[in-house]
């Protein structure tokens, strides 16, 4: 018997909206929706935890159950609670691979060149997917050669000059895959007249929790939330980032699913876009040049859930000569490291066919969005490159 | 006019009933059985479901816990598949009188129930969510009991062996010639047609309506009705029984009972004439919240599923009218020896606990009557789902393919017999009912073997509507199978329907606020909004 603190289940009516707004359960019969897998088998998980369905593994954890639910069930927590309380976990090397982006992320940037250059080999790829199960349609997305917090240590002392500061959580996207996003927010926030502070940070821990590995996400949990809230110069600092799973986290995750005082810190982060609007509605607006191109906008799940999307449509409004398509809410099907496993690649795929087609019809000129996966997807399924929105902010100031 | 003879005609379908019908079906007696309403429909099935070790009347009444333990041991036996060893707790709390749990501790000794005093700590591992203010805890082997299915697993070997079961008819006398019973003239609420079954023995274990029984026999029998409220919140938020360590009272034990937890229980002297339509008081309803909240803190922030009472049939033996020498125990009457009446018995008080030995105490003296020698076996064969114990884990590899959630909940609730139950063809094992993993399967099953004639019955045999959702999505669904699996005609399947929502509604009435009630509206959209059912309207007129 556990002990029982989280109980939103129990305000469930068994409407059922979260299994009707569900990607997953819309294209495959494997999984039974959120309803079913979340808040009617938690009693019956309480009961014994042996009635555990294993078709819960379905579960991609986009949320969007969560932004459904008119009754404020934590669906998906529930799910993601389950799946690693009641079951008994396997230990697979893929899944402690794909999950542990700090230890592939550093290998990766030491031999970037050789690791993106085997990644992108056909004979490697069908390697991958018949000894890890990595579906061998899956593109990689490439490791730099320098990491942002290398790039970061010759700026730091101009950074020291401001006298505002932001503190910055650039997420191991950032650090070993493209930089370039790091280097955007540091323009960014400068112009806005923010020094920026970066801290020894660890992965957020959201591939962890994807994957299972529920004590290690704390374990990063407590140390993030220790780094970030001792380098906080003052109360009303900000902790910014660009990631849009790893805001989710540190904000929503820590305290609702890993039960992580997060305290501290939970007041001070604020998703990028929000953060850049509010200075914008305040008055402090660098000059920024016209651009003339029309773009899609996708929207994140993770950004949905915390409700930040209308700041970054907000935002992108602000840059003179642009176009914004806002493309109908759908999810890209990728869901972090779902879609780098053979078993629910296929659903991946599927999920994430109809946003392929909206683009199409939309035809702009590049596709807009916050989040690093959707991107990846997105580029993988269609002809259009992926721009964050603080990339074409940085691209608008002078 | 149908008519039939028989050896033996027992009156009532409740654990009492159920239990003397097998008793003497596996004696060898032809035996009819005829209920006015359902199998566990009264008393039996209105109650909380407790498998007692014994403890509650261990230090009061030192007769009935010795009966207690005996029948425990041997209810974990014969019918494992309606019962959950769970194990108890007596826990005191800081206002309660410290000096009881040693008087509790020795009671249990002198009555031969293994109680065991356990520290505070232990006590709040084996149950994390009890209130963590407790000074002392006894651990005590009771335990959870679900009364539906043990009638009707009683029921179901007794008809597999040739024994006839009529439900849903009313006994509307009992048939003399001159001092002698000759049977009982009936009438079929279903079909609304009369009978007679003809036979020299009748047993009356129809519980408090004895009297009634008894009356058209021309017998004078009081009987002293109380009732016992309870409530059921919508889950299992403790794992064990939890007893509050003082003399019985009002609202001092939660039981889990499958996948919610009872809180009970009240006790209240009401009138005979009221027993048909008894209702929870709110005042009853605050007690048994308060006290709960005592003993799980977490009480007072789940949704509260409903609220409901059952009457406790205490009998004047030798026509008292002042209740003072009421016997407590079993009560087993010849009335050839009581009121010169030769061929009635009847068989009544006692608890849920004690069924089978008190349907041994009646089946001995119809025995006797009826020159049948045979000894008593009930103790030693196991009822139909509980031959043979298997776990879950087992089953669920047996049916691998089907969701672990179905047949584990289906293996619960069935036991062996799940293997009538479930097959690997997909439309089988389609959910009917969600909250309790009821399937198309299962309500197959039960409509065609379980002497299933309405919604509500089918409730009793599956648990459909029991859950958090209280039949919202899974009544209609269920109404449609009558039809196919039943003689029922579409129109008959929705009054059914009708039916099973008005006797859902009756127990959420008294409960309807916060998430329930959010609940109940949407019900409510469901059938008056979308079906047009006219739920609400026929309830209030």
């Amino acid at each position: 018997m556990i002990k029982l603190e989280n109980i939103s289940f129990d305000h469930c009516i068994k409407c059922t909206v979260c299994t009707i707004y569900c990607p997953v359960a819309r294209v495959t019969h494997l999984y039974p929706g959120p309803k079913q897998s979340g808040p009617d088998t938690e009693r019956l998980r309480i009961k014994n935890p042996e009635l555990l369905d294993i078709s819960l593994k379905y579960c991609s954890n986009c949320k969007r159950c969560e932004i459904a639910c008119p009754s404020d069930v934590k669906i998906a927590d529930i799910i993601q609670t389950a799946k690693w309380r009641y079951s008994k976990k396997e230990f697979r090397i893929r899944d402690f691979l794909l999950s542990r982006t700090d230890l592939m992320g550093t290998f990766g940037t030491l031999f970037a060149p050789v690791v993106n250059f085997f990644t992108h080999l056909g004979i490697v790829k069908y390697f991958l997917d018949l000894v890890f199960k990595i579906p061998k349609g899956r593109t990689f997305p490439n490791y730099a050669s320098m990491t942002f917090k290398k790039w970061f240590k010759e700026t730091r002392k101009y950074q020291n000059k401001y006298l505002e500061k932001v503190v910055y959580f650039h997420g191991c996207y950032v650090n070993y895959n493209y930089p370039q996003l790091g280097k955007d927010v540091v323009k960014v926030l400068n112009a806005l007249g923010k020094g920026v502070i970066i801290t020894k940070e660890k992965c957020c821990g959201v591939p962890l929790i994807a994957n299972g590995y529920i004590k290690k996400a704390q374990e990063h949990g407590r140390h993030n939330i220790k780094v970030l809230s001792k380098a906080l110069p003052d109360e009303k600092t900000k902790i910014v980032s660009a990631s849009s799973s790893c805001s989710l986290a540190l904000k929503h995750e820590y305290a609702n699913l890993l039960e992580l005082d997060n305290s501290p810190i939970a007041h001070n982060i604020a998703y990028i876009t929000q953060y850049v609007l509010e200075e914008f509605e305040n008055g402090n607006i660098p000059k920024l040049k016209p651009l003339t191109y029309t773009v899609a906008y996708h929207s994140p799940c993770h950004l949905e859930r915390m409700g930040n999307v209308a700041f970054t449509i907000e935002l992108l409004r602000k840059i003179p000569g642009l176009t914004v398509k806002i493309l109908h809410s759908e999810c890209c099907g990728i869901s972090g490291t779902y879609g780098f496993k053979n078993e629910y690649y296929a659903i991946s795929q599927a999920v994430g066919n109809e946003l392929f087609k909206i683009i199409e019809e939309a035809n702009p000129d590049f596709v807009v969005t916050d989040c690093e996966t959707c991107k990846w997807q997105i580029e993988m399924n269609t002809k259009y490159r992926v721009v964050h929105p603080i990339s074409l902010l940085a691209e608008a100031i002078e | 006019m149908k008519t039939l003879e028989t050896e033996v005609i027992i009156i009532g379908g409740g654990a009492t009933g159920c239990g003397v019908l097998r008793d003497c079906t596996l004696r060898g007696m032809k035996a009819v059985l005829i209920e006015k309403n359902d199998i566990a429909s009264g008393t039996t099935g209105r109650n909380h479901g407790l498998l007692h070790s014994g403890a509650r009347y261990a230090v009061k009444d030192l007769e009935s816990a010795t009966e207690c333990i005996k029948e425990n041991r041997i209810l974990k036996k014969i019918a494992w598949h309606c019962i959950e060893p769970t194990g108890g707790l007596f826990v005191t709390l800081p206002e309660d009188d410290p000096t009881y749990h040693n008087r509790l501790l020795e009671s249990c000794k002198f009555a031969g129930i293994d109680a065991k005093e356990i520290s505070v700590k232990k006590a709040l591992a084996i149950e994390p969510n009890l209130n963590p203010a407790i000074l002392s805890a006894i651990w005590v082997p009771d335990g959870t009991i679900d009364p539906f299915r043990l009638a009707s697993a009683n029921i179901l070997d007794s008809v597999e062996q040739g024994a006839l079961v009529f439900t849903h008819t009313e006994v509307q006398r009992i048939m003399l010639k001159q001092n002698q019973v000759v049977g009982v003239q009936c009438f079929d609420n279903v079909s609304r047609e009369y009978f007679e079954v003809y036979a020299p023995v009748i047993v009356n274990a129809s519980g408090v309506w004895g009297q009634h029984i008894c009356a058209t026999a021309g017998i004078d029998l009081k009987m002293f009705p109380s009732k016992g409220s309870m409530v059921i919140i919508d889950y299992r938020i403790n794992n064990v029984v939890v007893n509050r360590c003082r003399v019985p009272s009002d609202g001092d034990i939660i039981v889990p009972g499958d996948t919610v937890s009872l809180i009970g229980t009240t006790s209240r002297k009401v009138s005979y004439d009221s027993i048909d339509e008894l209702v929870v008081d709110d005042d009853e309803i605050d007690i048994l919240l308060a006290d709960g909240e005592k003993l799980i803190p977490n009480v007072s922030k789940t949704r509260v599923l409903r609220a409901y009472c059952g009457v406790r049939p205490l009998v004047a033996v030798s026509g008292e009218l002042d209740g003072r020498e009421i016997s407590r125990g079993i009560v087993l009457i010849d009335h050839k020896e009581r009121d010169n009446v030769q061929g009635l018995i009847t068989i009544a008080g006692g608890k849920l606990m004690t069924y089978r030995l008190m349907a041994q105490m009646a089946t001995d003296l119809v025995a006797k009557k009826i020159g049948n020698t045979k000894s008593c076996v009930t103790h030693k064969i196991p009822l139909p789902g509980s031959e043979k114990r298997v776990g879950y884990t087992k089953k669920i590899k047996y049916f691998s393919g089907i969701p672990n959630s179905v047949v584990g909940s289906t293996h619960y609730r069935h036991g062996e017999r799940v293997h009538n139950i479930l097959s690997l063809q997909k439309r089988n094992y389609g959910l009917i009912c969600e909250c309790e993993m009821v399937t198309l399967g299962e309500v197959e099953y039960a409509i065609k073997n379980l002497k299933v004639k309405d919604l509500v019955d089918l409730r009793r045999r599956t648990r459909i509507g029991m859950g958090p959702c209280q039949g919202e999505l899974c009544a209609y669904r269920a109404a449609g199978l009558f039809t196919e699996f039943g003689e029922f005609t579409p129109d008959t399947s929705t009054k059914l329907l009708k039916d099973f929502l008005e006797e859902r509604f009756k127990g959420m009435k008294p409960v309807l606020w916060g998430d329930g009630l959010r609940e109940f509206e949407f019900t409510y959209w469901i059938y008056q909004g979308l079906f047009g059912l006219g739920l609400v309207e026929e309830e209030e007129k």
